[in-house]
């Protein structure tokens, strides 16, 4: 049974997603239900095999089609063309945070999205948004990933564009995939760049023969630049903001997650094809830097002046992706040096980096999740128009709360712990980048104090309660709790999945 | 010879898609301008898999000969992929310029420009 999890955790939400049209047309409840077994049968699966490959070490192969599917040679090949899909520490961390997070973003949708005839698209879109997301993840050759990108990227622009009756969604739903499509463009230009020279599309293959010439380095950033467009990296984040804010919010928390599994392909690409080389390595990690302070400050600084909630929540999106790829980055830049700073600071800049992958899916999923809330109570996202929630809906207060501490990295949740990790490891690499990253933190804070203020506080605008249907509260509910543990008991999270995971990134 | 003229109508189509995506205000036009990029990219990676007197990768029509040289058909195959997405990509998206035609009566890019109401 084991051998056919990294299989089964692409088709069962394909085949699910495929099912659910015919279901629909029956009975809209079991159709519901349906997507809801196979999101639980991901989940169990991917827990399934997470003692395996965490505690063991072990990693799982897939050959498609084959026989004997996981019988491989050293270099990870049965046969070079087939379909190859690999299941390392790495991939599984995200690969939990996939399915666990994605179910929650589920249950809160079953009861946000008004039920009408179009909801059998809605729940369509999302299911194969999903096997997108678990395409990418598990695998282990370049045609696979650049398929399930594809799958990834047109099911959420469809997601995005999905109030159509309204006047903005249709271009933000147009904007989107025209960067997606431009981007994929140019990932496929990568790839062939690759192909010509190696003459195979598997990763582990590529890993041991990138020889870091020119055309290996025009590769490499051919394939990095679109993955970072597509996570809303500075220079090419202008889709954000619209994107965002005029998506539903479960589906503005699920491109979110999207951006956070490209910035998965971008850590697993550049550390396959740029690390076994010093004078490929460094300069990628320099342009991580580069770009993770751009996207913190410019992010943080365009949030500080927004009315709309919704766009203020998307650029504090953009400038929280910088922390993790200065996190990143610091890592990237020390691991080929040759001298005793990667064990000193650089891995534990790299742990802290993975920890706020991890975090910021938790909080940023939490906010956009309240955000709609806040929509969907006071009927516009304009916050001078918004006050006195508070006084009623006390516990979107206690969530809101604690999501707007844990970004601002407030000690007893978990964004503290990641950036104090990040801090800590970054001052020694280089003190100046701190000292933004600190200040990033407290501008955060204060534009957060600006959104508490307006919606929360001041004189309550109607007296109405509004009760908010219980799935709602649950999938916020479990969320904060998520968020309160990891930053009460980090070592858990830090001990049985990160580590772990930065092994299997730096030694193979 | 004729594989120099492939990277040079290569090179031209992805100016040409390139150039196009970057002055190009109108939104059917902007499809139209993706379409020749992917197409110029499409074309190279065919013609990568290109190889000198050999055969379709079919083994039941082979010939016994001791040397057989086959094209390997990945390129191919993941160019028929492509194909298939760059048409439900264009779909998309020509079906959400008509969505935004009709909320907004323009195609135009500098007149869609800009949020200023909230819903």
């Amino acid at each position: 049974m084991i051998k056919h999890v990294p299989i089964l955790l692409v088709a069962i939400p394909l085949l699910a997603a495929f099912m659910i049209p015919m279901i629909g047309m029956v009975n809209r409840t079991a159709r519901t239900v349906v997507g809801a077994i196979a999101l639980v049968m991901i989940l169990a699966a991917s827990y399934y095999i997470a003692g395996d490959v965490l505690v063991h070490g072990r990693i799982l192969y897939y050959m498609v089609g084959s026989s004997n599917p996981e019988i491989v040679t050293e270099h990870g090949l049965t046969f070079p063309i087939r379909i190859g899909l690999k299941i390392d520490s790495f991939s599984l961390f995200f690969i939990i945070m996939t399915t666990t997070l994605v179910f929650i973003f589920y249950l809160f949708s079953t009861q946000y999205i008004e039920e009408n005839e179009r909801k059998n698209y809605f729940t369509v879109l999302f299911i194969s948004m999903v096997a997108g997301m678990m395409g990418l993840l598990v695998a282990n050759d370049l045609f696979t990933f650049f398929v399930f990108l594809e799958i990834l990227s047109i099911s959420s622009a469809a997601l995005v564009a999905f109030r159509t009756e309204r006047k903005h969604p249709p271009y933000a739903g147009y904007k989107y995939m025209f960067i997606s499509a431009v981007a994929t463009s140019f990932f496929l230009l990568g790839i062939a760049f690759l192909y010509a020279q190696y003459g195979s599309f598997n990763i582990d293959y590529l890993k041991e023969a990138v020889r870091g010439t020119l055309l290996d380095k025009i590769a490499i950033v051919l394939l990095i630049i679109p993955l970072a467009m597509k996570s809303g990296v500075v220079p090419m984040h202008m889709w954000i903001p619209d994107t965002y804010s005029e998506a539903p919010a479960p589906i503005s928390a699920m491109v979110k997650l999207g951006s956070l599994i490209c910035l998965y392909g971008l850590f697993r690409i550049s550390f396959s094809f740029g690390l076994s080389h010093a004078h490929v390595s460094y300069p990628l990690g320099v342009l991580f830097i580069v770009f993770g302070i751009l996207s913190m400050f410019i992010g943080v600084t365009q949030a500080l002046v927004q009315k709309d909630v919704k766009r203020l929540m998307a650029f504090h999106a953009v400038s929280q992706v910088g922390y993790m790829l200065l996190g990143m980055g610091v890592g990237l830049t020390v691991v080929r040096a040759g001298d005793a700073s990667f064990a000193l600071f650089g891995k534990v800049a790299m742990i802290g980096g993975l920890l706020h992958v991890v975090n910021n899916a938790l909080y940023k999923g939490l906010l956009f999740l309240t955000s709609g809330v806040l929509v969907r109570h006071f009927k516009t996202r304009n916050l001078d128009a918004m006050h006195g929630l508070a006084h009623y809906d006390v516990f979107t207060t206690v969530v809101f709360m604690i999501a707007a501490l844990a970004i601002s990295g407030i000690p007893p949740f978990n964004g503290f712990v990641s950036k104090i990790i990040i801090y800590e490891s970054v001052f020694q690499y280089n003190p100046v980048l701190t000292l933004i990253a600190i200040f990033v933190s407290i501008l955060t804070l204060a534009s957060f104090m600006k959104v508490f203020y307006s919606a929360f506080l001041g004189m309550p605008a109607n007296k109405r309660p509004m009760e908010q249907p219980v799935l709602i509260k649950c999938s916020m509910l479990v969320l904060a709790v998520f968020i309160v543990v990891i930053g009460i008991y980090p070592q858990g999270i830090l001990k049985v999945l990160i580590e772990p995971a930065v092994n299997a990134l730096v030694n193979f | 010879m004729s594989a120099i003229l492939l990277y040079v109508t290569f090179i031209l189509l992805l100016t040409i898609g390139i150039i196009a995506l970057l002055f190009k205000r109108n939104l059917i036009k902007i499809v139209l301008a993706f379409n020749i990029l992917d197409s110029g990219i499409n074309l190279f990676f065919i013609s990568l898999g290109y190889r000198e007197n050999a055969m379709a990768p079919i083994f039941t029509l082979a010939p016994f000969d001791s040397v057989i040289t086959m094209v390997l058909p990945t390129p191919q195959a993941l160019i028929l992929t492509n194909i298939v997405i760059g048409f439900a990509t264009t779909a998309l998206m020509l079906g959400v310029s008509v969505l935004t035609y009709r909320n907004n009566n323009t195609l135009d890019t500098r007149k869609l420009r800009g949020v200023e109401e909230y819903d």
